[in-house]
Parts: C-alpha cells; sequence; structure tokens
C-alpha cells in the first residue's frame, strides 16, 4: 500500500475533528486556544498535502507559511484577552466571561 | 508495507494521539505538554510530504514559539503552587457527537472523491519559495509582516497595567 494523498486528508479530518471537539468541550480559555491550533495544524496538514501530491506547485506551502504567521498573532492576541480576563475575574473559565451579558 | 508507510504511519498516530491527549486530559499541563508532540508529528509529516522548509518553520514558530507562549499561558492563570491544575469539560456528549460527524463526513469526502493526482517530485522548496515570498507573493509577505507588528503590539497593549485602574 502506498501513501497518497488521502491518507493525509484522514490524519488531517482527525486532528481538525479533535480540534473541533475541544473547543466545544474545554472550559479553560487557555485550552481553547490550544484546539484552534490544533485545527489550524489541520488545515495546513491539507494544504501541504494538495500542494505535493495534486497541484504540481508550491502555492499550498507558501499559503501555509502565512497560516502559520497568522496562528502566532492569534495566540499572542488571545493569550493578551486571556491574561486581562484572568486579572478581571481570578478565572481562566469561559463560562464566567459573562460581563457583557447584561 | 514499505518503510515510507511505516514511518507515516509512525507520525500519524503521534499527532493524533497527542491530539487526542491534549483534548481529552484532565490536567492542564499534560495537554500543553501533548501538543508538543503533535507539533513533532506534524512536522514529521510535512517532511514526508517533502516540505523541508516548512517542517523547519513548523518546529521553530510552533514548538519555539507559540507552545512556549501557550505554556505561559498556563502558567500565568494559575496560582503556581496550586498542584493540580485541572480544566474542566462540558457539554461532552453534544461536543463528542458534532466532532465526531464532522470527522465522519471529512472522511468520506477524502475517500469518496476523485482526486486528480500529479505527484510533484521531490526536491528542496527552500529557494523556490523565497522566490515565490519576493516575486509572485511579495504583497500578501508585507501584509503578514504589518499584520504581526500590529498584532504583538496590540497585545502588549492590552496586558499592560493601567496606572489609574
Amino acid at each position: 500500500m502506498t501513501i497518497g494523498l488521502q491518507h493525509y486528508l484522514v490524519v488531517s479530518a482527525a486532528l481538525f475533528s479533535l480540534g473541533v471537539l475541544g473547543l466545544l468541550t474545554r472550559r479553560n480559555a487557555v485550552n481553547v486556544l490550544m484546539s484552534i491550533e490544533l485545527m489550524l495544524n489541520a488545515a495546513n496538514v491539507n494544504l501541504v498535502a494538495f500542494s505535493r501530491h495534486a497541484a504540481g506547485n508550491l502555492g499550498g506551502q507558501v499559503f501555509a507559511v502565512f497560516v502559520i504567521v497568522v496562528a502566532a498573532a492569534e495566540v499572542a492576541v488571545g493569550l493578551a484577552i486571556v491574561l486581562t480576563l484572568y486579572r478581571l475575574r481570578r478565572t481562566p473559565n469561559l463560562d464566567q466571561a459573562d460581563i457583557l451579558k447584561g | 508495507m514499505t518503510a515510507f508507510a511505516l514511518v507515516f504511519w509512525a507520525f500519524a498516530i503521534v499527532t493524533v494521539g497527542s491530539a487526542a491527549v491534549v483534548v481529552l486530559s484532565r490536567t492542564l499541563i499534560y495537554s500543553a505538554f501533548a501538543l508538543l508532540g503533535t507539533f513533532f508529528g506534524v512536522a514529521g509529516l510535512y517532511a514526508m510530504l517533502g516540505a523541508d522548509f516548512l517542517a523547519a518553520t513548523q518546529l521553530l514558530i510552533y514548538v519555539g514559539g507559540i507552545l512556549v507562549l501557550l505554556l505561559f499561558g498556563v502558567m500565568l492563570t494559575h496560582k503556581i503552587y496550586d498542584l493540580d491544575l485541572r480544566s474542566e469539560t462540558g457539554n461532552l456528549a453534544a461536543g463528542a457527537i458534532v466532532a465526531g460527524g464532522l470527522f465522519v463526513i471529512l472522511t468520506a469526502t477524502a475517500l469518496r472523491s476523485h482526486w486528480s493526482t500529479t505527484p510533484r517530485p521531490p526536491a528542496p522548496t527552500t529557494e523556490a519559495i523565497g522566490q515565490l515570498f519576493m516575486g509572485t507573493y511579495l504583497l500578501p509577505f508585507e501584509a503578514a509582516s504589518v499584520l504581526l507588528l500590529v498584532a504583538l503590539v496590540g497585545a502588549a497593549m492590552i496586558v499592560r497595567r493601567r496606572r489609574d485602574a
């Protein structure tokens, strides 16, 4: 059995689904950020796999680099917000971040 | 089973297994360290796909940067002496149904579609990616650099303690 495009797609689907599961079930904000990283990594695996097996050019890899850049920016801003929230509420739990609820 | 397939399955198991620990572990610090395994596994998958530059970038930025940042997040949002950094879960049944359904749909799509595959022969990619960044993708490259600058300045601005508050 040769390893082809579909093997990578299935691994990426598993990674993405686990990210969705974590995003929906975890209450801790840092853990939710980790789940988002899993989903971004799954998308990147897809991009690189298609770049290798289907597209015949490097566009997918270039786009993956941009995704990594956006992930870095997202984690920096996300953690800043989580830290500010923690300072305000003394808890990293997202359930208790209901200040705007009125 | 060839050696290539064996290495692929090893990386796939490491990636998905660590991701499962990230999502399901009750202890937050275990999740953070399991994320290390996921990032390494994904870097291995990149290497197997012939993306040498991206594999190195993954290790440098994700393992060296993002993971350390997340660990700081874990440490700063808990009392360090608090030994059990528990992370609660909720909506487990609904989340499992949504994630499981998504996995089934994505896998079915991946396996049943006919992909026209024309494999690119493996070749060093660093120079070609550099040429693309300086040529075709120059504008997105510059926009990404400005985005990073703005995001980091904004992050520093948000966490700064205000004197009057």
